[in-house]
């Protein structure tokens, strides 16, 4: 096979992304801060609500992908990915990245109403499929259509950001059932969850009504989410290394600040140089997804398969050289780690995204 | 042109090369015509200055002028051959040289008539090359000067070199230096390959015995030599840095071509690594790109320090898992005997030789180590190592 190169596209920063970026740090930094986050943890209500309702309607972080004429900011995916990065450094808990892919599932149908409702804050949608499912491979149909094909019957385990849905997508033979979450025959249970910050929903359907829809295209949602997790995995890992460099230059041991230890010194700089890395992935995969280039597939492969490891060592990492401190339940460091051990496995493993790659790029197993 | 025009932009540029090629038939000149004629009409480097080579234009326009002499079919000046030459030793005599010292070396350093080399290295200065131990002692006009250099690339081919030796040892290891160029034809200059564990002898060792460097030789200030060595490295590291690379470029390259063309050798654990290579080069590969963006746009980044850290570590794994896939084959070794490479593309060589040249990437032009001690201090701020040979003179360093 030949091997071409696409054109790569702008990889910085506009002004604008850069002004995007202030907007929701400031307001996450104010309603949001770790300590904040760390409580809520320890209440029924994981989702902060009030967040995300500043987020979508002071900001419109969640019409960002979505055309003017369609009730959206007319933006793209890459200022979404901008929104992702600060978030992930935050460990904020709204529903973005459900929101993310349910808006890209959307835009390819005609519910142009709901469309702009999710848009534009006022109802969140989500698709409904267990959070480890990643683009590349055919999605497993766990919902059946019941008697003239408008009841719903079936179950779907761990999806991400259903907590506060009001409105589930769920993919059955034929197209995606738009459902209510609230609605009858629905059944949600949260599951404790590994990431505190992010839980998952099992989702039971027992003749319940629907609405199916064509035009949805599940593939290109999930690597569309992939592509924007990995900015958030971006903004953890810049997180967790900046909160290990300010604390190695504050604590001494041995009469020396601990920043001065070679041996700690070479781990961050190898952290620096990955977290370039994913940087340079990351815009390019939220490119490629503004775009809608046809190397979106390798990209977002790529950014995943890479961002979900370098998210992962900077998380461990940080816990590692906060040393004592960092495994307390009163220090972020765990909220990073177990956000970014949950980001390795959500809309595909590394391992799957490498999977994916091995066809896309002809290295077959 | 006159120092009073104002520097040609890319359309002006591409008129004179049109024009100079017009004048100058690259099929009918004599090469070494052709360059000289080329370096005087400022069409060689043309962000160099008028008179030297160049028309005082934007730093980014030389591209493209190269492109329309290749073009053309025009000859080349050498470039792989002088790599020291274009890449380190014209811009420090550039930045640091007296007009008589401009004209008499930078022409034919271009043209590729003299050939250049760096005297940098010694077997006890290496990652601490401050602490060099070169003497040079000032006797009338001349200058005396006694050591031993290493990993001196392009020795045996060349005429001139650059070389860093101790003038002061009383001084402090970093004030006590100057910077030379010597002639290495000059009597005492003695040039022995060094070989590698290729087999290959690709550097040298450079004996300098008595050698005579007239004063008229020396670039800067006497005991500013750490400071015009530190200007010749920064344009070293320049070239290591940013830009646009084909997909699959690099180890990673015949590694793939490998891996399609023998589906007989894949098993699931090499299958992983091929793929995390592959991953992990296309995700230097972006960076590349955006630290070249970064540059375009005048940001310049610091990412390049860790740009070369990188590419060490793939090329060095790559060609392993290369040398893997060749099964027995990889236990062959195409040629062990002492001999002088020619200057080629590494693709063409085998994975094996590959294999053993690349673990030179993380040692020469500043080790990995080294190198992430520059990024933890001068990227994260994070406090500088512990010095033992600051304020001391050199000559009462341990060593």
């Amino acid at each position: 096979m030949t091997v071409t190169t696409p054109e790569t596209g702008d990889l910085l920063y506009s002004d604008v992304e850069e002004d995007l970026r202030a907007s929701v740090r400031a307001l996450v930094e104010k309603q949001a801060p770790w300590d904040a986050v760390l409580r809520r943890t320890d209440t029924d209500d994981s989702v902060d609500t009030e967040l995300w309702a500043r987020l979508t309607r002071e900001i419109g972080v969640a019409g960002l992908a979505v055309p003017e004429e369609r009730g959206g900011a007319g933006a793209s995916w890459r200022e979404a990915a901008v929104v992702a990065e600060e978030l992930g450094r935050a460990v904020a808990p709204v529903p973005f990245l459900g929101t993310v892919v349910a808006t890209a599932v959307l835009l390819g149908t005609g519910e142009d109403e709901l469309l702009a409702a999710v848009a534009a804050g006022e109802r969140t949608a989500v698709l409904a499929v267990g959070a480890t499912r990643g683009a590349g491979r055919p999605l497993p149909v766990t919902v059946e259509r019941q008697g003239a094909g408008d009841l719903l019957a079936g179950a779907v385990t761990a999806v991400v950001d259903a907590v506060t849905a009001d409105v589930l997508l769920v993919p059955v033979e034929g197209g995606i059932a738009v459902v209510e979450a609230d609605g009858d025959g629905v059944t949600r249970t949260t599951v404790e969850s590994f990431d505190m910050t992010r839980r998952l929903t099992d989702i039971a359907f027992d003749g319940a009504p629907a609405r199916v829809v064509t035009g949805g295209d599940t593939g290109k949602a999930l690597r569309v989410g992939a592509a924007i997790l990995a900015s958030e995995q971006l903004g953890l890992a810049e997180r967790c290394l900046a909160d290990t460099v300010a604390y190695l230059r504050e604590r001494h041991q041995f009469g020396r600040q601990l920043a001065s230890y070679q041996a700690l010194k070479h781990r961050l700089a190898d952290l620096w140089v990955a977290i370039t890395q994913a940087r340079a992935t990351a815009r390019y995969a939220a490119r490629c997804a503004a775009d809608d280039t046809a190397d979106l597939p390798v990209a977002a492969a790529v950014a995943a398969a890479h961002g979900a490891d370098v998210a992962l060592l900077a998380a461990e990492e940080a816990l590692q050289l906060h040393g004592g401190i960092g495994f307390t339940w009163e220090h972020p460091a765990h909220l990073f780690l177990k956000r970014a051990r949950a980001d390795a496995l959500l809309l595909g493993s590394a391992d799957h995204h490498r999977s994916v790659l091995a066809d896309l790029v002809d290295l077959p197993a | 042109m006159t120092s009073t025009d104002a520097p040609p932009d890319a359309a002006t540029l591409a008129d004179r090369v049109e024009q100079f090629l017009a004048e100058h038939d690259p099929e009918t000149s004599e090469p070494a015509e052709f360059l000289r004629a080329r370096f005087a009409a400022g069409l060689a480097w043309v962000h160099y200055p008028a008179g030297l080579g160049g028309l005082g234009a934007a730093n980014g326009l030389q591209t493209a002028v190269d492109a329309a002499f290749a073009e053309a079919g025009a000859p080349e000046n050498r470039p792989r051959l002088n790599v020291i030459g274009l890449g380190m030793a014209a811009p420090t005599i550039l930045r640091f040289g007296t007009d008589a010292q401009h004209q008499r070396w930078l022409p034919s350093l271009w043209t590729g008539e003299d050939i250049w080399c760096q005297l940098f290295s010694e077997p006890g200065a290496g990652s601490d090359l401050a602490g060099l131990a070169t003497s040079a002692v000032r006797d009338g006009d001349d200058w005396v000067v006694n050591g031993q250099k290493v990993w001196t690339s392009m020795a045996h081919h060349a005429r001139w070199g650059i070389l860093v030796a101790r003038t002061d040892p009383q001084a402090p290891k970093h004030r006590g230096l100057s910077y030379f160029v010597v002639d290495m034809h000059a009597p005492g200059v003695e040039v022995r390959g060094l070989r590698q564990i290729t087999g290959e002898a690709e550097f040298n060792e450079v004996f300098l015995t008595d050698v005579r460097i007239p004063d008229d030789q020396r670039l800067g200030e006497v005991g500013q030599g750490w400071a015009v060595a530190q200007y010749t490295l920064m344009n070293e590291r320049v070239a290591i840095g940013g830009g646009t690379v084909p997909r699959e470029s690099g180890a990673v390259g015949p590694l793939a071509t490998r891996w399609r063309e023998h589906p007989e050798a894949h098993t699931p654990g090499l299958h992983d690594r091929m793929l995390r290579l592959w991953v992990q080069t296309e995700a230097a590969r972006l960076t590349a790109e955006r630290l070249g963006q970064q540059q375009a746009a005048g940001q310049p980044g610091p990412e390049g320090s860790g740009v070369k850290i990188t590419y060490a570590r793939l090329n060095q794994e790559c060609s392993s898992l290369e040398l893997e896939l060749r099964g027995e084959d990889g236990l062959r070794y195409p040629d062990y005997s002492e001999r002088r490479p020619e200057v080629e593309d590494y693709a063409s060589r085998d994975a094996q030789w590959r294999y053993l040249r690349f673990r030179a990437n993380s040692i020469e032009g500043g080790t990995s180590e080294i190198l992430r001690n520059v990024v933890a201090e001068r990227v994260l701020g994070l406090p500088a190592e512990a010095r033992a040979d600051k304020d001391v003179p050199w000559k009462d360093l341990p060593r």
